[in-house]
């Protein structure tokens, strides 16, 4: 998609099946992307969208059973990482890809000091002697700015906050200097003035390091902040992809222009109405046949319950999936473009 | 009881809540809240977690025992700690809609019985009507009256806070605190949600205290806002003063952490973070209780406690003004 640089991990057709009592969930229903050296890609969607099973199928993380990978392609630097053997697997996870999770409160094993946590990576990876690694240890949370490094590196995690806590997450993505860093939500729990503080670390390690990063989140105020791609997912595909500008500036799918329009803008002039997206996602049990969006799509067109619009190019590097850019949904462009909140933009076909 | 117009509705004085947790350890959970709501008015509280704005929401509607200070109704002071009777009184003039929308209903209850429980119990309804008045307000916020003898696992967030909302309001209270509404929900069902606020609000003349840490979403909706810091409020005033004229160094740097959802804007400004934690509200020293965060701290922010004065439209808690 970036058609400049050769892209680090390239993602292709991934379909993710799960088992559960009441069928089979296709949370995943063929996801591309492509992530650039040094970029951060933010994956943006709602609850059960599918963007956390999406990166958690790139880490080898997909529980099976019940999950299954049923189809798709990853590709690290060009080599296949989906269906490694579990030995293998273990080279890539930690070595060169890093993970953060969301939750900082469970996700550290609350019975091993941070020392222990960091260092078995370390000594994993890199087979260095007890106490390189310590010192390592103390190197990475000086790094994080965690103050007293060299007393809290024997402490439990009980003892740290939440942010405190997620620092510690971020020293032991990193401690193996991965290539690419995967954090999924990694400031949802987190209060307002404490993101801000874990976002400007991640983007400072990003920059020393030059480390790549797929940022999955919810909220796109830290998509806007954080992002130099961003692809919008919504019910087990990506509905939009593109670059920060265009996703924001010059939204092409009905899903991305929906959701910009149900957050208050911080203009204090804005008239007092937020634009709702009525209804709810489709069930993933049995998707629909056409667009996933159809019911909730103030655009719809007959041809959008038949059958599922492919991605188009809007633009170089901006896609879309909608039949709204089909050359013949003229009338529906008119409606479209007049309710893009007055940006003048032509929808190419 | 007479009550002159432009006498505030709910007038708070000198609120606390503390909490003991060992011996000769105290939380001060809310330590000294002033606060009025106004007929018909949208007050939004903002603050981070643990800064006790919702103790101070559940000390208001009575689920709490107040440590000391007053809570005005009407110009009725109302008891410090309810009684049965007080609870039933008082559940049908102020009411609470709540964060969680998994556990704050009743999971052995239907949609019907959670709804018409309040009005069943104060004679509003009878058994004869209940039906049709759960049908109403399934209708009213948004759900198919045809759901009502389901239970709740059987809907989705969005929806079941929509249940949430209607079980508070079908007693036609006066007033309703809503802790963090929306926290819970995806965007474009907070947007629902909100709007359905904003509409019962206009249609039944509700007065709204709207708790919530999401500043952006607290100032479309809230007429004024009141930020609050370790138990205490900071900062009050118009919404649109607070968010976009921040007088508090700590009203400040919660507006520049706010991520915006607008690329050039957000890439570009500067980024003021706010160093350290928000400290324990165990045992608190006297002084200001932010000056350890504040980039703007002077000699007095650390012994003397600064009281909410007038500047502007606003009222702010700061030796700074």
């Amino acid at each position: 998609m970036n058609s400049t640089d050769k892209p680090i991990l390239e993602v292709r057709d991934l379909k993710v099946e799960f088992d559960t009592y009441g069928g089979t969930v296709q949370a995943v229903r063929g996801v591309h992307f492509a992530l650039a050296k040094g970029k951060t890609l933010a994956i943006v969607g709602e609850s059960g969208c599918g963007k956390s099973v999406t990166v958690q199928s790139l880490m080898g993380l997909i529980p099976s059973p019940p999950g299954r990978i049923t189809s798709g392609s990853v590709r690290l630097n060009g080599r296949e990482i989906l269906g490694l053997s579990p030995k293998e697997a273990n080279q890539v996870r930690g070595k060169q890809i890093g993970m953060i999770f969301q939750d900082p409160m469970t996700s550290l094993n609350p019975t091993m000091t941070l020392g222990r946590q960091i260092t078995e990576t370390i000594r994993v990876h890199d087979g260095v002697s007890d106490a390189e690694a310590r010192k390592r240890a103390i190197e990475l949370l000086e790094q994080v700015q965690i103050p007293e490094a060299r007393t809290r590196v024997d402490q439990y995690p009980f003892q740290f906050s939440g942010g405190m806590r997620q620092r510690v997450m971020i020293a032991m993505s990193i401690a193996c200097n991965p290539e690419i860093l995967i954090a999924d939500e990694p400031t949802t729990a987190l209060d307002v003035t404490i993101q801000a503080q874990i976002l400007d670390l991640l983007k400072t390690i990003q920059r020393d390091r030059r480390m790549s990063m797929i940022l999955i989140t919810h909220d796109l105020g830290v998509v806007a902040r954080m992002a130099d791609d961003v692809a919008v997912m919504y019910a087990g595909q990506i509905v939009e992809y593109g670059g920060v500008q265009q996703i924001f500036h010059r939204s092409a799918h009905p899903y991305t222009v929906g959701l910009r329009s149900a957050m208050p803008q911080n203009d204090e002039a804005q008239s007092k109405m937020l634009k709702p997206i009525e209804g709810s996602p489709p069930d993933l049990f049995d998707p629909p046949k056409g667009c996933a969006y159809f019911d909730r799509c103030p655009h719809a067109m007959k041809v959008c319950a038949a059958r599922n619009p492919p991605l188009w190019d809007v633009q170089e590097d901006h896609l879309s999936r909608c039949w709204i850019h089909h050359k013949f949904a003229t009338s529906s462009t008119e409606v479209f473009r007049s309710n893009r909140m007055g940006q003048e933009w032509e929808i190419q076909k | 009881m007479n009550h002159a117009m432009n006498q505030p509705l709910i007038e708070i004085k000198g609120l606390k809540r503390h909490f003991t947790i060992d011996k000769g350890k105290t939380l001060h959970a809310v330590d000294g809240v002033n606060l009025s709501l106004h007929q018909n008015e949208v007050v939004g509280l903002v603050g981070e977690s643990g800064c006790g704005k919702s103790t101070l929401g559940r000390t208001i509607v009575g689920l709490y025992e107040k440590t000391s200070g007053e809570v005005f109704y009407k110009g009725e002071k109302l008891p410090s700690r309810y009684g049965a009777k007080d609870f039933r009184r008082l559940s049908r003039e102020i009411q609470m809609i709540f964060q969680d929308p998994y556990s704050s209903l009743n999971p052995r209850m239907t949609v019907r019985e959670i709804i018409a429980e309040g009005p069943l119990l104060h004679g509003l309804w009878t058994n004869h009507n209940m039906v049709a008045n759960v049908g109403n307000w399934l209708r009213r916020v948004g759900l198919d009256p045809e759901h009502m003898s389901r239970y709740p696992h059987e809907f989705s967030g969005g929806q079941r806070q929509r249940i949430g909302i209607a079980r508070a309001l079908a007693l036609q209270p006066k007033v309703v605190i809503c802790d963090e509404p929306i926290s819970a929900l995806d965007v474009s069902v907070q947007a629902q949600v909100v709007n359905l606020l904003e509409e019962l609000k206009d249609s039944m003349g509700l007065t709204v205290l709207f708790i919530a840490h999401d500043l952006s979403m607290v100032r479309y909706v809230s007429d004024r806002m009141a930020v609050m810091y370790l138990g205490s409020l900071v900062e009050l005033g118009p919404s649109n003063d607070v968010y976009f004229r921040p007088l508090h160094p700590y009203t400040q740097s919660l507006v520049a952490s706010n991520p915006e959802p607008d690329p050039i804007h957000e890439q570009s400004r500067e980024h003021v973070v706010l160093k350290g934690e928000v400290p324990s509200p165990v045992n608190l020293k006297p002084g200001c209780r932010f000056a350890g965060r504040c980039p703007k701290a002077v000699a007095a922010c650390q012994t003397v406690t600064p009281q909410m004065r007038p500047v502007g439209a606003s009222q702010v808690a700061c030796h700074l003004y």
